[in-house]
């Protein structure tokens, strides 16, 4: 019976067009989403292919071309030997000065807007919405603005040219934006929680600790996200405040893009973009869906 | 002896006053039911008690201590939220044990304790689990488990079934009582049904736009309320209200007035001295109250008035049956056993049941008689 029903609506002629009609339209979107993707990735393929091109080809054949030769010189080159600023150590020295300003500045700017966060939601006070407005801010002023201050106080405490007045630059700016994830994040956690813990006899920190952050992981892991790709990303305070070997790797790339040779070391640069790529792909690939997952998750039931 | 003294309670926020002096006490051992509609301050009295919101001005004494500026975690009390508050990332047994390792009580009492409170409220099968794995009656099981563990001065509980379908909250109100008269503690219920009320507490509290209208027993504040706004509150369907005049100097009868047609004349069963003919009251009627007249009933003694009453519209419910009623131009309801349920269109003659009815002043619309 069922089967004859079946049978019935595959010979119907309408349904039939109606499904042929369905796949054409299928088929127009599978295009029409390939053809973006397409474009989407081909930078991304012509940086990789061009980093493992030898240079006399990709000047023979084009920036853009498929590749007709294969070498790793242009990795080990950028890594150790390759001269930036004067110095011939390549970029390594700036990976990890990266590494050095990117990790304790994320650890710090997530810890204090936590904190923040935290206290904004929980432990209001009087003038607490006041410091929290003029925090926000800070999310709105581009970083230009800043540079001058900056200047002033490094060179004041002594931390120019150093990767701890980066530190200290990336925590003050980031602050604005961690506490705001973590404050709209905490806004959602009942307040019966914190009031059920105070009668239990919970003070201020063990709430934090038992409580709060055993719920926080969704929003610490975007907050970390977040913090680490746009201070790894980051290169305008890089470039002002430091110089040679203490600059971040992005600030270094810069220096080769504009450095003073007259040929563009195109297999070399492109090495040294994808070296500069990989924290922060790395992190997406592995954090990208806490981020979205936390981004999106509401209230705690 | 008395476990909880609040005398001239004043909250406000800003230039709003929430709590406008309020005087309450529980003896040791009673069960206070703070009632009324929402916005009426009990939820700001109970967390006042608990600590969480400052006071404005007045005392709050716990078994004779002033506790005004003690902390809620010294005040000796214990309190079960609406929202259950359970620690979502904790298993039942955390959650349970989280005050007493906050107070460093050591292991082996803690491990006694959970085993007493699991054990009275038969929830040791769900000791490892966590509150998002439990259904809303046992996380309301938990929540009392919390509080209990505790063994303090002064239960608090803040509309604990409101989350609760029906069924399960019959249920467990009936649980939580059983539970009081066990283990006997002082115990302090907000709640917004007056039906918990009534079936719960030993004296009930009926609270309105910050102030206390009446505390007294539920008996009392049921059949006597202190003024229109208790009246209404308590009891569903409400108590029907019928504008009234004294008819006589001796506050013997009174004149319904009845639109257009002729005022209908109402013996009292008590007479109301000392107001003179002509004051305006207001005749509360409870809808158990209003029954057919019928000569035979009439002969019980009991003071009764009759009067002419047109049918509306009839509500069964199935134990009872609620019949709508147009009595002198008023609408009014009435209980009837179904089998004596009217048709709709129906002229009743309706017997009011006078030694029940309340009076109340027009104007302070107090209760007078």
């Amino acid at each position: 019976m069922v089967d004859a029903a079946l049978r019935a609506s595959i010979d119907d002629p309408a349904a039939a067009l109606a499904a042929r009609r369905h796949f054409m339209g299928r088929v127009g979107v599978y295009a029409f989403l390939t053809f973006f993707a397409f474009i989407y990735i081909l930078p991304l393929f012509v940086i990789v292919a061009n980093s493992f091109r030898e240079l006399p080809e990709i000047i023979k054949n084009g920036l853009i071309g498929f590749p007709h030769s294969f070498s790793l010189k242009a990795w080990s080159a950028v890594w150790s030997t390759y001269c930036v600023g004067g110095t011939c150590a390549g970029i390594q020295h700036n990976f990890f000065n990266s590494l050095e300003m990117a990790i304790p500045a994320t650890i710090i700017s997530t810890v204090l807007g936590l904190l923040n966060g935290y206290i904004l939601t929980k432990w209001r006070f009087p003038g607490s919405e006041v410091i929290f407005t003029c925090m926000m801010f800070g999310v709105f002023m581009p970083g230009q603005i800043s540079l001058m201050p900056w200047a002033f106080i490094l060179g004041h405490i002594g931390l120019s040219n150093t990767i701890a007045g980066l530190i200290l630059i990336h925590c003050v700016q980031g602050i604005s934006f961690t506490t705001l994830f973590c404050r709209n994040y905490y806004l959602n956690i009942p307040d019966d929680l914190i009031k059920a813990a105070r009668i239990d006899g919970a003070g201020f920190w063990r709430i934090f600790f038992k409580i709060i952050l055993p719920l926080s992981s969704p929003i610490t892991i975007v907050t970390v996200i977040w913090q680490f790709t746009g201070i790894w990303n980051e290169y305008l305070f890089g470039v002002v405040f430091t110089a040679g070997r203490s600059q971040p790797i992005t600030a270094s790339l810069i220096g080769m893009a504009t450095g003073g040779t007259s040929i563009r070391v195109y297999d070399v640069m492109s090495a040294g973009v994808l070296i500069g790529a990989i924290p922060p792909l790395l992190i997406y690939f592995f954090g990208g869906k806490y981020f979205v997952r936390g981004l999106t998750q509401g209230a705690i039931k | 002896m008395s476990s909880l003294t609040i005398s001239k309670l004043r909250k406000s926020f800003g230039s709003v006053d929430v709590l406008k002096g309020v005087d309450l006490e529980a003896r040791t051992g009673e069960f206070i039911a703070l009632v009324g509609p929402s916005g009426c301050g009990k939820s700001t009295l109970l967390a006042m008690i608990a600590g969480l919101e400052t006071i404005s001005s007045g005392e709050i004494r716990i078994d004779g201590r002033l506790v005004n500026s003690v902390a809620p975690k010294d005040r000796d009390i214990a309190m079960v939220f609406q929202s259950y508050a359970l620690y979502p990332t904790m298993t039942v047994r955390q959650n349970i044990t989280f005050g007493m390792e906050s107070r460093r009580v050591p292991r082996d009492v803690q491990d006694a304790a959970v085993k007493r409170v699991a054990a009275l409220l038969q929830i040791e099968p769900l000791l490892q689990r966590k509150p998002g794995q439990l259904s809303g009656g046992q996380r309301q099981r938990v929540a009392m488990g919390r509080a209990l563990v505790r063994d303090p001065k002064l239960f608090l509980f803040d509309e604990p079934l409101s989350n609760l379908d029906a069924k399960l909250r019959v249920e467990m109100r009936s649980e939580i009582k059983r539970l009081h008269q066990r283990v006997g503690k002082t115990t302090i219920y907000v709640t917004h049904d007056q039906v918990e009320a009534m079936t719960l507490a030993s004296r009930i509290a009926v609270m309105h736009k910050g102030e206390l209208q009446q505390f007294d027993v539920p008996r009392i504040v049921y059949d006597r309320p202190a003024n229109m706004f208790v009246a209404s509150f308590m009891g569903s369907p409400s108590m029907n209200f019928l504008n009234a005049e004294i008819a006589d100097g001796q506050g013997m009868t009174l004149k319904l007035a009845n639109g257009e047609g002729a005022p209908i004349s109402v013996g009292l069963a008590n007479p109301l001295t000392g107001r003179g003919a002509a004051a305006n009251v207001v005749l509360g009627v409870r809808p158990e109250h209003i029954s057919l007249h019928r000569p035979e009933r009439a002969a019980d003694g009991r003071a009764s008035a009759i009067v002419p009453a047109i049918v509306e519209i009839v509500e069964p419910t199935g134990a009872e049956t609620m019949v709508g009623l147009r009595l002198a131009g008023r609408e009014v309801t009435a209980r009837f056993e179904p089998h004596e349920a009217p048709d709709v269109g129906q002229t009743l003659s309706l017997a009011l049941d006078m030694s029940k009815a309340c009076l109340f002043d027009a104007k302070t619309e107090r209760l007078v008689g």
